[in-house]
């Protein structure tokens, strides 16, 4: 495993940060973990519930199997030893948000352990990505609370009333804790977004930070590099998006190196981001741990997962982003940003791959998809999946330019056409509009002794040395042919014409 | 009141219809609460809507189930649609569930005239019915005494005959207990082979819902009209349900001979000697109709108790922490603060009882303790289990006293909660098992008190535990006699 750089301080003492994260994952099943009511969000307050999500009394949780298969398949993507004997507890705390005021977890026996992923940082733009392994202590199943909202505050205590909506009570999470291995913010928020990247390939959990259906909770403590034990561990909490994360971490590492160097104690305590002021305020302290008094849930039988079903849901998995990379680099040869930027979504990693399977060029099917394509997308706010220029067509239009077919100056002028238009065959379409390239020597040199007697004045110049005039030649055969011309094949010819 | 069979006949051949015996019922219930309490709400309209019902299929020719008709009381722990639903607790006064629960849906479907909703203990928490937070319901043999609980409601309306069967819930004792001191057959299934969907937890991995009679059939009509797998309770269990009823033969000669063995450890220190006599007279019946009697040793017994004390507070602790004022139930007025909402809401809608068993779990489950007792506790719970195991290797089916004493006094132990919890000495290992069993009528002491015996079967071997009941109930005749009234 590879330990990022030690931050430099200007006394002597080099700090690093051990940095670990808790991460919650709502799942995107149709119902809730417990009861068969929607999961939908921003429906108004209070309409997706239940007397189950409401904990009234009498009424049993029921265990929704597909949070099982999604908690396996993620086990499994993050290299986990599945249980094949787990149980749910009570994790008991009073809260309004809580309904049945204990939430429904998993403790002493969660469904996996002892699992990694692997994350890629990029130091600076350009750099060769460090590929780092972090650790995955464990991954369980457990419901979600609801929602309060105060009046007069942002916060219970000072708050004249508070409302609750408990709609998101039940819907089913993932929580994930990493080992202490991350060592710096940009490390943490790799690792978020390849935990997301994995979510969203398994098709499990769309990761939308501002939604709230990804959230990660920070830990993290600063120590003297060469110490053994680790330093006085600070939570952090409210992190909306990855750079937020970043961020976050980087200041509180600079926070806790100061309190270390000026003698100040660094509590033990939860503190939250706030985007406003870019800067980590106290919350509550963390002395003394809450006890949560955890027990067995007697309402619902242990979980057994038989070899055969694990086996089944294993056979299920996608190829998973840090494969994709290592193949595109090792198999296609493209760059480790290439291999990045194209599996980052697992959309477009798919599309790439169908048009690769049509024979097209993988570095210019690469180029054309992270380019043009990406811009299109990017400005109208659309998915891959949305355009009309399917995969078999964008393979054919690298093919025809590396036939030399069109050019390339054509294809790009098609592409908007093509983005939005869709058709059956380029070549076809290209035909139609007679935008093949010109490629027949006979037919270029006749244009070009054209081109080339209309501007005498200009060739007896370049004959005189003025050489820059090959360009104005170009542009003029060029128009002539409405860009159709070979270029390879035109300059070569017209540089033996102007010789003479 | 008749029998289910009798009634079942007699609305057949239209000699009586379902409206008559549940005004009948209605009736009778009407003169009687006064002195007993048995009910904590009479739901007369709805009961005469549901005869109705039942009448105009008898009228339309169709055919018409066993508990078609029937009056029953349903304990009130169990949810009803519409239906105020207390559980016996101040903090649910205003509660009407928008659900039902699994049972009471399914006795509706088999056209069952629910009467009332009966008295208990609040939460099921007890064992005379005294620490309703409503009212005490008196015993019908002699009204100075308890009834025995937590079902207390069920088995002295079962008793009294406000109503032919009733549904109780047991956790610890809670329908066996009450059937032996109101002298009704009470019987608790095995555990997940009744719903719990609906069921007001208490302690969810002991709690279930079993059914009161005046006789053995009539409790395994009842049984079976309840019995079986609901999706909606991932712990009951995905068996066949054998027709009880129909398997109960008169004259029951085991072919070959039924094992019983009297459980060594249940005839000492602190039982009745008219309690002890009369169940050892009920063993010799037994082994008159050609069982083999057996002594047995459950060495692990009287560990019950305690581990049940700290097993069952444990899970009620939690269970019960939903009544926290925000989502329904009452609210106490004039609170600062949130906790304090928290706080005065449940001083005052809890009774003492139930903040005994709600700070006795908590306790048992706080970090630093929970190895010492909620663990030892469930490791006991093995050990139990593990006994009746042992001992079923030898036997059939087990027999000891239901409870030690005969009905006492009200307000007799209200005072130490100690002496009123050993009265479910007996009663108490079979849940931690998980166990099927009964109590039946076996006899009356010196003040005209009734005595029960209880019958412990395998696990899901209720039609053998019903089988040996009712030959003993056919060989005499306890169960014809009625408390005077």
């Amino acid at each position: 495993m590879a330990t990022a750089a030690p931050k430099k301080k200007a006394t002597s003492t080099q700090y690093e940060a051990v940095i670990g994260l808790e991460t919650h994952c709502q799942l995107n099943t149709e119902t809730k973990i417990f009861s068969p009511v929607s999961t939908a969000f921003g429906t108004p307050p209070n309409t997706n519930i239940s007397a189950i999500c409401l904990g009234y009394p009498g009424v049993l949780p029921v265990l929704n199997e597909k949070v099982l298969e999604y908690a396996v398949k993620a086990g499994l993507a993050l290299n986990c030893k599945i249980a094949p004997y787990s149980k749910f507890d009570r994790k008991q705390y009073f809260y309004p948000d809580l309904p049945k005021n204990y939430q429904i977890s998993q403790y002493d026996l969660p469904i996996a352990e002892h699992g990694w992923l692997e994350i890629e940082v990029v130091e600076k733009p350009g750099d060769e990505p460090m590929r780092k392994k972090i650790g995955i202590t464990r991954l369980h199943m457990e419901e979600d609370a609801g929602k309060l909202v105060h009046a007069g505050s942002d916060r219970l205590a000072g708050s004249t009333h508070s409302l609750v909506d408990f709609n998101r009570a039940g819907v089913p999470l993932l929580e994930i804790v990493s080992e202490p291995d991350i060592r710096t913010g940009a490390e943490a928020a790799e690792y978020g977004q390849e935990l997301r990247r994995i979510m969203r390939y398994l098709g499990i959990s769309d990761g939308n930070m501002q939604e709230g259906s990804l959230r990660c909770d920070v830990n993290i403590s600063v120590r003297p590099v060469g110490q053994e034990e680790f330093g006085t561990k600070v939570e952090i909490k409210n992190m909306n998006s990855f750079s937020a994360i970043q961020k976050a971490i980087d200041y509180e590492i600079e926070r806790q190196i100061k309190c270390l160097e000026t003698g100040e104690k660094i509590a033990q305590e939860t503190r939250l981001w706030e985007e406003g002021s870019q800067k980590t305020i106290s919350m509550r302290s963390k002395e003394g741990s809450s006890d949560y008094r955890y027990f067995p849930e007697p309402d619902l039988p242990p979980i057994e997962v038989s070899v055969e079903q694990m086996n089944q849901w294993k056979g299920e998995l996608p190829e998973l982003p840090a494969q994709k990379r290592h193949r595109y680099e090792e198999e296609l040869e493209l760059s480790a940003y290439d291999a990045r930027v194209l599996t980052d979504d697992r959309e477009i990693a798919e599309y790439f791959e169908s048009a690769i399977a049509q024979n097209a060029n993988p570095k210019q099917v690469a180029n054309w998809l992270m380019g043009d394509i990406a811009a299109y997308l990017n400005s109208e706010k659309l998915t891959i999946g949305e355009i009309a220029l399917k995969p078999p067509i964008l393979a054919e239009l690298v093919n025809l330019i590396d036939q030399g077919t069109i050019s390339g100056k054509i294809a790009k002028e098609i592409l908007p056409e093509l983005l939005t238009t869709a058709i059956d065959s380029l070549q076809k379409f290209v035909e139609s509009k007679g935008m093949i390239q010109i490629s027949d020597t006979g037919e270029l040199e006749k244009i070009i002794d054209k081109i080339l007697s209309e501007n005498a004045d200009k060739v007896e110049q370049f004959r005189n040395g003025k050489t820059k005039l090959q360009g104005f030649f170009v542009g003029q055969i060029m128009k002539e042919t409405s860009g159709r011309a070979d270029p390879k094949l035109t300059n070569q010819l017209l540089g033996k014409k102007l010789k003479g | 009141m008749a029998s289910i069979r009798e009634l079942h006949t007699q609305l057949v051949r239209k000699e009586r219809s379902a409206v008559e015996i549940t005004t009948e019922a209605l009736e009778r219930i009407q003169t009687l609460e006064p002195k007993l309490h048995s009910f904590l709400q009479i739901t007369a309209d709805h009961a005469l809507a549901q005869a109705k019902q039942v009448d105009q299929q008898i009228a339309a020719g169709e055919e018409i189930g066993l508990l078609a008709g029937i009056p029953i009381g349903i304990k009130d722990n169990m949810c009803t649609d519409g239906i105020p639903t207390t559980c016996g607790s101040r903090i649910l006064e205003n509660f009407v569930p928008p659900y039902e629960s699994t049972v009471t849906e399914k006795l509706k479907k088999a056209g069952a005239v629910m009467v009332g909703k009966t008295n208990l203990d609040e939460f099921a928490m007890g064992s005379s019915t005294e620490n309703s937070g409503y009212q005490v319901t008196a015993n019908p043999w002699d009204l100075s005494r308890v009834p025995g609980g937590s079902s207390g409601g069920s088995a002295a309306a079962v008793a009294a005959q406000e109503c032919v069967v009733a549904l109780g819930s047991d956790t610890g004792g809670s329908i066996r207990q009450p059937a032996s001191l109101c002298g009704v057959v009470g019987m608790k299934p095995t555990y997940g082979l009744v719903s719990r969907y609906g069921l007001v937890a208490y302690a969810s991995s002991l709690d279930q819902i079993g059914p009161f009679g005046g006789c053995v059939e009539d409790a395994a009509i009842l049984l079976g009209a309840i019995a079986g797998y609901d999706p909606k309770d991932s712990t009951s269990l995905k068996v066949d349900i054998p027709n009880y009823a129909q398997l109960l033969k008169p004259n029951f000669r085991p072919k070959s001979r039924l094992r019983i063995g009297v459980i060594k450890e249940t005839f000492g220190g602190g039982l009745d000697s008219q309690v002890e006599e009369k169940v050892k007279a009920a063993i010799e019946v037994l082994q008159n109709l050609g069982a083999e009697i057996q002594i047995v040793s459950c060495p692990r017994f009287g560990y019950g108790l305690p581990a049940y004390y700290i097993i069952a507070p444990s899970e009620a602790s939690a269970n019960l922490a939903r009544y926290d004022a925000v989502k329904y139930g009452i609210r106490a007025e004039e609170a600062d603060n949130l906790v304090d909402m928290y706080k005065k809401t449940r001083a005052k809608g809890f009774g003492t009882e139930v903040k005994r068993r709600i700070m006795l779990g908590t306790y048992a489950l706080s970090a630093g303790y929970y190895d010492a007792y909620y663990l030892k506790a469930q490791k006991v719970r093995t050990l139990i289990k593990q006994d009746f195991e042992s001992a079923f290797e030898k036997v059939d089916v087990l027999v000891c006293p239901t409870s030690p004493t005969t009905a006492f006094k009200a307000g007799e132990k209200t005072a130490d909660p100690l002496s009123m919890y050993l009265s479910d000495l007996m009663t108490i290992p079979v849940n931690l098992a998980g166990l099927p069993a009964l109590s039946i009528p076996c006899g009356f002491d010196q003040q005209g008190l009734p005595i029960g015996m209880q019958l412990i079967g395998k696990v899901l071997r209720e039609d053998q535990l019903l089988q040996v009941a009712y030959a003993y109930e056919q060989s005499t005749d306890w169960h014809l006699r009625t408390p005077i009234l």
